[in-house]
């Protein structure tokens, strides 16, 4: 059986969707399967993210419904063929669709590929409690903001109450150079209010703009990128690799702030 | 004045660093996480101090203006904090 792993946030975008896209990707050039789930029913992106737009024939619900064997509907990614997606109707809501459904279908695809990754919506509501359902763990994604870190808390308690007690956290969009002059929570500071164990951090980057206009995930590009490493380091540690935190403040190590750090001692 | 002051002066002076908001953030979250983190309402908070008020005194008299009665946080575990100055044991308990 495969892992079960939820992508989830409370708040809305923070970055739930890329992360998904990129750790799927990611896990799939390291050699794993992995079917990625969108449970975003009415407002699905996933597929935009990962350029698969276009190749979107059934979904979940066609499924559900028998019109389709699950095969049918899973979207096989040409750049990663170990990579696929089962994607949400458009033109249905959250309610559409049950939690036990939905572990039917997330046991089905664990039965075939080594990860199952599940795109959670924002909000803590039906939509929500579908997409936690099947999870044995959480991927917590969050941004060090105040609305994100206190929306990301509460859903802790969600998860803990819920059995899920396998919770990593991912620092979305950390700005080095905002956190050196005292004008954004570290990693760290993140970490310690939250009290759970770091899966990675990513770097607020705007290449992550650039891949998602084109539906290219960075962990694809062959030279790769900061955001790209990160991704990549979190799917390693998923593997169970230890693998060192980004130093992100490499750049920043500039005379005047090593200056400022040498007098303010 | 030492050397080492001056010269940290200039330089502050130099390149002075912004405001600095990252402190006030991490208050105002453990403030507001303090309080989600319980499903205490204000008012069952507000019971829960008078009833608290009545049992200490009981034993001593207290400065009522100086108590402090608050939810506090800290990894994950919430803590009441009542901070009491006394100003004196009641003599009725003593004897």
């Amino acid at each position: 059986m495969g892992r079960i792993i939820v992508i989830t946030s409370g708040k809305g975008g923070v970055g739930k969707t890329t992360t998904t896209a990129n750790l799927g990707m990611a896990l799939a050039r390291l050699g794993r399967t992995v079917a990625l789930m969108d449970a975003d029913f009415g407002l699905r992106n996933l597929d935009l993210l990962l350029g698969l737009e276009n190749r979107v024939v059934y979904t979940a619900l066609e499924v559900l419904a028998g019109d389709c064997r699950l095969e049918q509907a899973l979207v096989r990614d040409k750049r990663q063929p170990g990579l696929v997606l089962l994607p949400a109707a458009q033109n249905r809501n959250k309610d559409a669709i049950t939690p036990e459904q939905m572990q039917k279908l997330a046991n089905l695809l664990a039965e075939k590929f080594d990860y199952v990754l599940i795109d959670c919506p924002a909000g803590i509501e039906s939509g929500f409690k579908n997409a936690i359902a099947p999870a044995q763990e959480a991927l917590l994604v969050t941004t060090p903001e105040i609305a994100a870190v206190r929306d990301a808390d509460r859903v802790v308690g969600l998860l803990e109450a819920h059995g899920i007690r396998k919770i990593a956290l991912i620092v979305n969009r950390i700005r080095p150079q905002m956190v050196q002059a005292n004008n954004m929570m570290s990693v760290t500071d993140v970490q310690e209010i939250l009290a759970i164990p770091l899966a990675g951090l990513v770097p607020d980057d705007e290449r992550v703009i650039i891949s998602t206009n084109r539906g290219e995930p960075l962990v694809l590009e062959a030279n790769l990128s900061l955001p790209g490493i990160a991704f990549t380091n979190i799917a390693r540690r998923l593997e169970g690799e230890k693998v060192p935190l980004l130093d992100l403040d490499a750049p920043y190590n500039t005379l005047i702030g090593r200056l400022r750090r040498f007098f303010s001692r | 004045m030492s050397v080492i002051t001056v010269v940290r002066e200039f330089f502050e002076r130099l390149f002075p660093r912004s405001g600095g908001s990252r402190e006030e953030v991490k208050r105002r979250l453990q403030l507001v996480l303090a309080h989600d983190r319980t499903d205490l309402t204000p008012e069952m908070l507000e019971k829960m101090r008078q009833e608290i008020v009545e049992v200490i005194s009981r034993y001593v008299e207290f400065d009522a203006e100086g108590m402090e009665f608050s939810l506090e946080v800290d990894q994950q575990v919430t803590a009441l904090i009542a901070n009491v100055p006394i100003r004196r044991v009641r003599p009725e308990v003593l004897s």
